[in-house]
Formats: C-alpha cells, sequence, structure tokens
C-alpha cells in the first residue's frame, strides 16, 4: 500500500508541482502585488514547463493513481503537453494587451492572472487523467472556477463582465446536468469508477444507465460547446479579455475533448453503438451550425468562436468512428487545432491602431494586407488551415478524422461533414479577402507597426507548423497520437 | 531512378517553387526576371523529358518513390498523357509571366509567387501517382489563383474569386471521401494499381458520382459551367490563360485517369449522361457566346463548348474518340490562351474588353489582325490547325459511339465558326471610328514574342500532329483495352453483310431455277 501510494505520487508529480507553484505563486503575489507581474508570469511559465518536462518523462505505461481515481498513461500525457503548452502561451501574450486594459490605468497586468492560468491548467490536467467520476468533477469545477474569474478579468469592461456572468451562469447548468447524470450513473452501477461502470454497462444496458450516460455527454458537450450546447461561446468568447479568448479556445477545449473520448472509449466502451448516435449528431450539428453560424459574424472573434464550435465537430467526427484509429485522429485534431487558433488569436492580438485600441471589426481591417504583410500572410496562413485546404497542416487532421469515419462505416457522416467544410471555407475566406482585397476605408485604423519580438517569434512559429513544413511533424504525431489512442484501447 | 539518371520531375517541382519564395522576398524588377528565368528552366527541362521519353516504353517513365508516414507516397511518374500536358503546362507559364510584364504594377513578388506556386502544383497534379498526393496537388491550385483573381482582377473580381473556390472546393471534397473509401477497399494509393482494380460493380456507381462532381465542375461541364466566365472575365491576362490553358485540362485529365480505368462499369452506366450535358452544353453555350458583348466572356464560353466536345469524346469508348479527346484538350489549351493573350493586347491598350469599343484593328495593327486571325481559325477548327485533327478525330470517335451525339456535337462546330467569326470581324475588319482606337499602336517586341511561339505551336499540331499523337498513343490502347469489356455497342457499327436479294430478284432467281448463270 506504501509502494502505491508512492508510485501515485510519482505518477502525479506534474499535478502536484503545478498545486504547489500555484499556491506559492499566489502568496507571492499577495506580498507584492502587481509590480511583481512580470516575475510571477515568468515562474508561471517555467511552473507549466516543469509540469510538462515531468509528464514526458513519466513511464509510457503508466498506471493507476490512488488506486482507479485517475491515471498516467500516453493519453494523458498527450493531452497534458498541450493543455500545458497553451497555458503557456495564454500567460506569455497577455501583458502587453493588460497594460492597455487594466483597471486604473497604472500599466500593470494583474499578478492573479497568470495564478489563475495555472489553477486552470491543473484542473485541466486531472480531467483528462481522471478514471473516477469524483476525480473528474473536482478537475472540471477546478477549471471551471478559475475560468469564470478570467472570463471576467478586465472588471471595468461591462462586455467582459457579462462574458464572465453567462459563462457561470451557463456553467453551473452544465455542471448540474453532469451531476445528476453521474449520480445516475453512481446510483445504479453502485461504483464512481469508469471501469466499474463498463462492466455494469456490459452487464446490464438500460434505465437509468442510458439516462446517465445522456445527461454526462450533455453536459460534456456543453464544455466542448459542442451543438446544441454552444450557446455561450460567441458571448463568452467576444466578452473575454483577447488573451482569456484565446486560452478558451485552446487548452479548456483540448481537456475537455480529452475527457469525453476518456469517458466515451472507458466508461461507455460497451456501449459504442449508443454513445455513437449522440456524438454523430453533435458532431454534424456542430459542423454545420458552427459553418452556417459565422457566415454573418462582423466581428473577428466571434467569428473565430464559431470556427471553434466548427473545429469541435470535425474532432467529434474522429470520435464518432468509435476506434482506435479515430481517437488518433480526434487527439491530432486537437493538437493541430490547438497551435492554429493560438495563431490567430496571436494574429488578433496584433491589430492595435496607433492609440493601442484593439480592432475587431473585420471589417476595418480593410486594406491590412498593405500595412502589415507579414501579419497578413501569417493570419492567412491560418485561416486558409482552418479551412482545411491543403498543403497547410490543416488538412492533415482534417484528413485522419475522414478517413476514420470512412473506414468505420460512416460514409454519410464523413460526406455531410466535408461538405459543411466547404461552407466553413466561405468565412475564412471572407476575412483574407478583406485583408488582401478590399482598399483601407476613410475610416481604416493607423495601424500599429511595431513588432514585439517575443509575440512576433510565437506567431512565425505557430505558422511554420500549420505551413506545408508541418507535414514533417507528421510521424511523431502519428507516433504519440497512435500511443495515446493505444492506452484507451487495452 | 531516371532514365536521365536524376529526379527530373522532382526537379521540375523544386525550381518553380523555390523561385516562388524568393520572389516573396526581392523587388519588383527581380521579381519578374526570377520568374522568368524559373519558368525558362522548367521549361527547358521538360523538353530535355520530352526528349527523354521512351515513346513505345514501360507504361509509367521517370518514376520516382519515397514512402511517406505510411499513409501514402511521395509517388511521380508519368506516362503519354501526362508527359503532353506538362509540356503544355510549361510551355504556357513562361509566355504568362512575359503577358504579366507590364500589366501587373502592384505587389509583383506575390503575384509572380502565386504564378510559379500554380507551375508546381500543375505539373504535381500531371506527374502525382498516388492518391492522396494527387489530391493535394489538385486542391492546393485553389489558394493561388484565389489570390491572382481576388487581389489583380477587374472590378467583379470578389464574387468570382469566391465562387471559383468554393465551386471547385465543394467538388473536391466528395472526391476526397470517395478516395478513402477506396483507399480502405484496395488497401493501396498507387494509382496504376488502382487503375487495374476492379470496384465492385454498386459501388462504382458511387465512387463515379463523387469523382464526377470534382471534374465537372473544374472541366467545366454545363450547368455547373458558371464560374468559368466569371472567373474569366475577372482574372487578369495571363490568369485567364493559365486557366483556360491548364487548369480546365485537369477535370480531363481526372477522367482520364480516375473516372474511365477506375470505374469502367459506372463509366458504360453513366455515358449517357455525359453525352447529354455535353450536347447541352456545345448548343447552348456557343449560342450563349454568339450574343456576348465582353471578348474574354465569349471565349470562355466557347471554351466551355470545346471541353464538352472532350467529355463526349472521352466517353466514347474508342480510341479516336479518346485520342481526339486529348488532342482537342492540348489545342484548345494552346488557342484559347492565345485568344486571351489576345484580348489581353488590346486590353492593356484601352482597358475595355467591349466588343463594340473596337472595330477596324486590321488598318492600324496589321500583325496584330494576323495573329488574331490565326487563332481563330485555329478555334474554330480548320484544317492546318491544331484544334482540326482533335475535333476530327473525337468527333469520329463519337460518331462510332452514337451518329446522333456526333451530329450534335458537330453543329457545335458550325456554331464555333460563327461566333468566332463574328467576333473577328466586329474587332478586325470594318472601319476605324473611334480615335482612340487609333491610336492604339500594333504588337510591341514582347508581345510578338508572346504570340509567336503560340502560333508556331498551333501550326505543328496541325500540320504534323504525329509528334503529339505518338507518345499517347500507347496509353489510350492500354485505356481502351481496359475499357472494352464495358464498352457499350455503338448505333453506327457499319457492317459488312452478305448481299441479299430482292424479291423481284428472287422471283427472277427462281424462275431461272437457278440455272440462270
Amino acid at each position: 500500500m506504501n509502494h502505491d501510494f508512492a508510485s501515485s505520487l510519482t505518477l502525479i508529480a506534474p499535478e502536484l508541482v503545478l498545486t504547489g507553484a500555484g499556491l506559492i505563486l499566489l502568496v507571492w503575489a499577495a506580498f507584492f502585488g502587481d509590480r511583481h507581474a512580470t516575475g510571477i508570469s515568468i515562474a508561471a511559465v517555467a511552473a507549466l514547463a516543469a509540469a510538462a518536462a515531468l509528464t514526458s518523462l513519466a513511464p509510457a505505461d503508466g498506471g493507476d493513481i490512488f488506486a482507479g481515481l485517475a491515471s498516467s498513461d500516453a493519453f494523458s500525457t498527450f493531452a497534458h503537453v498541450l493543455i500545458y503548452f497553451a497555458a503557456a502561451v495564454a500567460i506569455i501574450i497577455a501583458p502587453r494587451f493588460f497594460r492597455a486594459h487594466t483597471p486604473g490605468g497604472h500599466g500593470l497586468m494583474r499578478a492573479e492572472y497568470p495564478i489563475l492560468i495555472v489553477f486552470a491548467a491543473l484542473g485541466m490536467g486531472l480531467m483528462v487523467s481522471a478514471t473516477d467520476l469524483m476525480t473528474l468533477y473536482v478537475g472540471l469545477e477546478m477549471n471551471s472556477l478559475a475560468a469564470y474569474v478570467l472570463a471576467s478579468f478586465i472588471r471595468t469592461d461591462t462586455r467582459s463582465a457579462e462574458a464572465g456572468l453567462k459563462y457561470f451562469v451557463l456553467g453551473a447548468l452544465a455542471s448540474g446536468i453532469l451531476l445528476y447524470g453521474m449520480s445516475l450513473l453512481y446510483g445504479f452501477s453502485g461504483t464512481t469508477g469508469f471501469a466499474g461502470i463498463a462492466a455494469a454497462m456490459d452487464a446490464d444496458f438500460s434505465g437509468g444507465l442510458v439516462f446517465g450516460l445522456v445527461f454526462v455527454l450533455a453536459g460534456l458537450a456543453f464544455k466542448i460547446s459542442a451543438v446544441p450546447f454552444h450557446m455561450w461561446t460567441p458571448d463568452v468568447y467576444e466578452g473575454a479579455p483577447t488573451p482569456v479568448t484565446a486560452f478558451f479556445a485552446s487548452a479548456p477545449k483540448v481537456a475537455a475533448m480529452a475527457l469525453t473520448v476518456r469517458v466515451c472509449i472507458e466508461a461507455f466502451g460497451p456501449t459504442t453503438f449508443d454513445w455513437q448516435q449522440i456524438v454523430i449528431f453533435l458532431a454534424l450539428a456542430s459542423t454545420i451550425l458552427g459553418a452556417v453560424g459565422a457566415i454573418g459574424q462582423r466581428n473577428i472573434k466571434r467569428l473565430l468562436a464559431y470556427s471553434s464550435i466548427n473545429n469541435v465537430g470535425f474532432a467529434l467526427v474522429g470520435l464518432a468512428a468509435g476506434s482506435q484509429a479515430g481517437v488518433a485522429a480526434t487527439m491530432s485534431y486537437m493538437a493541430v487545432y490547438v497551435v492554429m487558433t493560438l495563431g490567430s488569436f496571436l494574429c488578433v492580438l496584433q491589430l492595435r491602431d496607433a492609440n493601442g485600441a484593439y480592432v475587431e471589426d473585420i471589417a476595418r481591417m480593410a486594406g491590412l494586407g498593405k500595412a502589415r504583410p507579414g501579419l497578413v500572410a501569417a493570419l492567412a496562413i491560418f485561416m486558409f488551415s482552418l479551412a482545411g485546404i491543403p498543403p497547410l497542416f490543416g488538412f492533415w487532421p482534417k484528413f485522419l478524422v475522414f478517413d476514420a469515419a470512412v473506414r468505420a462505416d460512416l460514409l454519410p457522416l464523413a460526406a455531410i461533414a466535408a461538405v459543411s467544410s466547404v461552407i466553413s471555407a466561405f468565412y475564412y475566406l471572407k476575412v483574407i479577402k478583406t485583408m488582401y482585397f478590399d482598399e483601407a476605408g476613410d475610416d481604416a485604423p493607423d495601424w500599429d507597426r511595431a513588432s514585439h519580438p517575443v509575440e512576433s517569434g510565437l506567431i512565425g512559429f505557430t505558422a511554420a507548423i500549420v505551413s506545408p513544413l508541418g507535414y514533417l511533424a507528421i510521424p511523431a504525431l502519428a507516433f504519440v497520437s497512435g500511443n495515446a489512442a493505444l492506452a484507451l484501447f487495452p | 531512378m531516371t532514365a536521365l539518371g536524376f529526379p527530373i520531375l522532382s526537379l521540375m517541382l523544386a525550381v518553380p517553387l523555390a523561385a516562388a519564395i524568393v520572389c516573396l522576398f526581392v523587388g519588383d524588377r527581380a521579381a519578374r526576371w526570377t520568374a522568368l528565368i524559373a519558368t525558362l528552366v522548367d521549361l527547358a527541362l521538360g523538353i530535355v523529358m520530352w526528349l527523354g521519353y521512351d515513346i513505345g516504353g514501360a507504361q509509367w517513365q521517370f518514376t520516382e518513390h519515397v514512402d511517406l508516414f505510411g499513409r501514402f507516397a511521395y509517388a511521380l511518374g508519368i506516362d503519354g498523357i501526362a508527359l503532353m500536358l506538362i509540356m503544355l503546362s510549361v510551355f504556357l507559364m513562361p509566355i504568362c509571366i512575359g503577358a504579366s510584364w507590364d500589366a501587373i504594377k502592384t505587389r509583383v513578388g506575390l503575384y509572380m509567387a502565386c504564378f510559379l506556386l500554380m507551375e508546381t502544383l500543375m505539373i504535381g497534379v500531371f506527374a502525382a501517382q498516388d492518391l492522396f498526393l494527387f489530391y493535394i496537388f489538385f486542391e492546393a491550385g485553389l489558394i493561388p489563383m484565389y489570390l491572382i483573381i481576388g487581389i489583380w482582377g477587374g472590378t467583379n473580381r470578389i464574387y468570382a474569386s469566391y465562387k471559383f473556390f468554393l465551386y471547385t472546393l465543394l467538388g473536391s471534397v466528395l472526391m476526397l471521401i470517395a478516395m478513402m473509401w477506396m483507399v480502405a477497399q484496395a488497401g493501396t494509393t498507387d494509382i496504376p494499381t488502382l487503375m487495374q482494380y476492379d470496384f465492385p460493380a454498386g459501388a462504382q456507381t458511387w465512387l463515379w458520382l463523387a469523382f464526377f462532381a470534382s471534374f465537372a465542375v473544374k472541366m467545366p461541364m454545363w450547368p455547373v459551367h458558371t464560374w468559368l466566365p466569371d472567373a474569366h472575365v475577372q482574372a487578369p491576362t495571363a490568369g485567364s490563360v493559365i486557366l483556360a490553358g491548364v487548369l480546365l485540362k485537369m477535370g480531363g485529365y481526372g477522367f482520364l485517369r480516375f473516372s474511365l480505368p477506375m470505374f469502367p462499369d459506372a463509366s458504360a452506366q453513366f455515358m449517357w449522361l455525359i453525352f447529354a450535358l455535353s450536347m447541352v452544353a456545345v448548343v447552348y453555350t456557343s449560342l450563349v457566346a454568339l450574343v456576348q458583348s465582353d471578348m474574354k466572356k465569349l471565349i470562355a464560353y466557347s471554351s466551355v463548348a470545346h471541353m464538352a466536345i472532350v467529355t463526349a469524346g472521352l466517353f466514347a469508348f474508342n480510341q479516336q474518340g479518346i485520342e481526339g479527346a486529348i488532342m482537342v484538350m492540348l489545342g484548345h489549351g494552346l488557342v484559347s490562351g492565345a485568344l486571351f493573350l489576345c484580348v489581353g493586347v488590346i486590353y492593356d491598350r484601352l482597358h475595355t474588353r467591349e466588343i463594340a469599343r473596337y472595330g477596324g484593328l486590321a488598318i492600324n495593327m496589321p500583325r496584330y489582325a494576323l495573329f488574331f486571325m490565326l487563332f481563330t481559325m485555329a478555334s474554330v477548327g480548320l484544317p492546318g490547325t491544331s484544334n482540326f485533327v482533335g475535333e476530327f478525330l473525337g468527333i469520329m470517335g463519337i460518331y462510332q459511339a452514337s451518329s446522333w451525339v456526333a451530329f450534335i456535337c458537330t453543329t457545335g462546330i458550325i456554331l464555333g465558326a460563327a461566333y468566332m467569326l463574328y467576333l473577328y470581324r466586329r474587332v478586325v475588319f470594318g472601319e476605324l471610328v473611334h480615335d482612340d482606337v487609333r491610336a492604339m499602336p500594333d504588337l510591341s517586341v514582347r508581345e510578338w514574342a508572346l504570340l509567336a511561339p503560340i502560333a508556331a505551336a498551333v501550326l505543328w499540331m496541325g500540320v504534323y500532329p504525329e509528334s503529339f499523337l505518338a507518345p499517347i498513343r500507347g496509353d489510350v490502347t492500354a485505356l481502351t483495352a481496359r475499357l472494352a469489356a464495358s464498352a457499350p455497342a455503338g448505333d453506327a457499327q457499319l457492317t459488312i453483310g452478305k448481299p441479299s436479294l430482292t424479291e423481284k430478284g428472287a422471283a427472277l432467281h427462281d424462275a431461272t431455277g437457278g440455272q440462270g448463270h
């Protein structure tokens, strides 16, 4: 038992590092305040990097943590690294934005921001390792509570406050649905462990278990913002501060998607045929509504919100296949999606006029291609890539999920999703059109042309991954995502 | 690796790609020269390849193969058909660069980079021997063409660029799903292997339709042709040349490489669909071309009509029909490209494509009138020019499949003569009524140098087509052999029967008791 405890502690070391770092940083911030925000940010990024290193160094075969409460395996490692990377980026890109938006205008970022991100990352790490409903819920709420605060981080901005409130109310509703489903599962299977639930479902799948499955999936669909549980996304994405939006669109999406995959495969494995129908519906509804809903959007952040709904739909196409290849495709999709979406938001963060005000209205970006050719070229790469046009790297994960669906004999799903990708191409093209083809109007902003080495470097890095150079990463990506999927299919 | 000792196809892909990257970072003047030199190098490589191509040798030559990522391979190789289409691409590219020399003044580096990227992708489409590699090349062409139309196009360029992009993308994604199913079924992505693979007849129907969705749009066939006139009219001159010259040929190439050999049963089943659409297209788009007041639109509609003869010829399932279709593709690539250049020449001077604004150009631009005349005649299909060979062979092939289809397609040629000669009369003949037209100078040396090589090629193809037919003959024979089992019998198979007696003759025969001789 003692030996188990010791090995559990080793396996959960990344979470322990983040917990410790978060608490220490909190004290640091309490004593020294916003003046030390930069130091705290650097320490937070270092903690995330340390956690990522620890999780990568963990033994690949992993094992149970605390007698089945969580599990460390290739799947959780894959998701951990993605989450920590996205969280670190969200910290790095924040200071310049918040300096322009701090209440009181003392020109400093608030020191709580990196700490909240660290706690959110901790919650997400627990989510993807969870093999028990209790761990799942604790991780999910830990992440959500940090996220509610982050959404309303600019207290003086009514849009931001509104985003936080909306996110909180709807998130609480979703948590309630999830909890209700979990209580049903527990009541009818007598256990909160995924393995026990799977055994109970295998024995007799009826009554409460069916309802439990539906409610749990509905709660999770809210977290990944799959249609019809997506309605909070555009408002929250628009209202939240842009670095926070970038964070919402990347790390929690990966965590919730990985969690959904694990629950579907490990807890609901014996009833694949039943949850497949739900996932197929979620996938189709998300791809179609994400594509159609974005067409009328004028705000780039709202547009990217619909784009994230659309992309979640494509990732779910891989899960809908219910196969090992499908899970690998979904995880690959999330990996590339994180890079694309972070890159897009990084570009959006550069769109400031000479007074430092951020431009979010797409129409006002007309003529940007002449003012900032390098930035617009990068944004065009991200847009074409999100649209899934080869030879950009965004094509590859789409290819993988469609291939998985076709091999699972889900031809109509693949065909409809593919057609909806054409619809979604329309609004990505719209952004490129405005920037490249349209002439600058009279009210065009006087663009801030200063470039910032760290942010430019990050844009260059993400753009290089998304460009055709990314294909060089396919063997590595296939290897790790394949291992991750294998971990769920013993 | 190849007969030449070096991977020539990869080199042909790499040269424009490298030049495209260079163009992005240098000044306007340097970008123009880089693009011209790179395209000329590719032309030289193409000629070396043609000379090195062993006619009657192995079906697939210059093959290269590197496995990638376990899912698909970097596999290149060409047969005679691909060779001819690659030659067409590399021949037209330096001319396109030359045509844009003065006409493009903004963002020259990006423009040249887009064109060079197009060249890489076009060669890649024709050389790819791996299903998914083909798809990537096929689809990637959308991005540079979208930018070319959208940034440097005419006034209504944005609508045209959207239409071009979304139409073609919609067709292609269905093809992608079909490709995935094929690979899952056959277990290989190798195109030559798949060309010999027998898919279940029921599945062939669906697969054929998915590929048809893509190629019919690209071709373009009636009724999904409407993106073409918009794209052509709005694109800059060189964009129209490359669109008409090469991009449209990708549809025909797709039918040749995928639909026909991979799904022969479904092809036979849908033969009448193709014939019906082709017949409508030939007559309808020719009539539409007759009433156009915009020169580029007229030529765009004529392209649709010519492409309809290609599709009908391909689905005639016989040697003449398919060879003719390929020849029309090559001839039309040259002639329509040249016609767009001719329009570009006078557009650069007067900045309008309205036919009514011109007239009497024969008086002040005699050299221009001569070239324009030659290409008009070639478009009509006058013997001695490239299009005659293709159209004649094609209609011969169609006649064997169906005499009615051949009849309708032939009316297209008559209508073609009508609208082209009518265009020529309005632009070139008549009196010089407008002063600004009177002031237009004749062809410059640059323009002369662009049109003369095409004129030479058009005449060469018309006078001695064997140079172009020889490389493709073996491949077409192989294709018809593959199709033979499912080819439907035509209605025009003239057979020589035994002489039979009429009633009167029989009576006479009986009367003489058979002893009359």
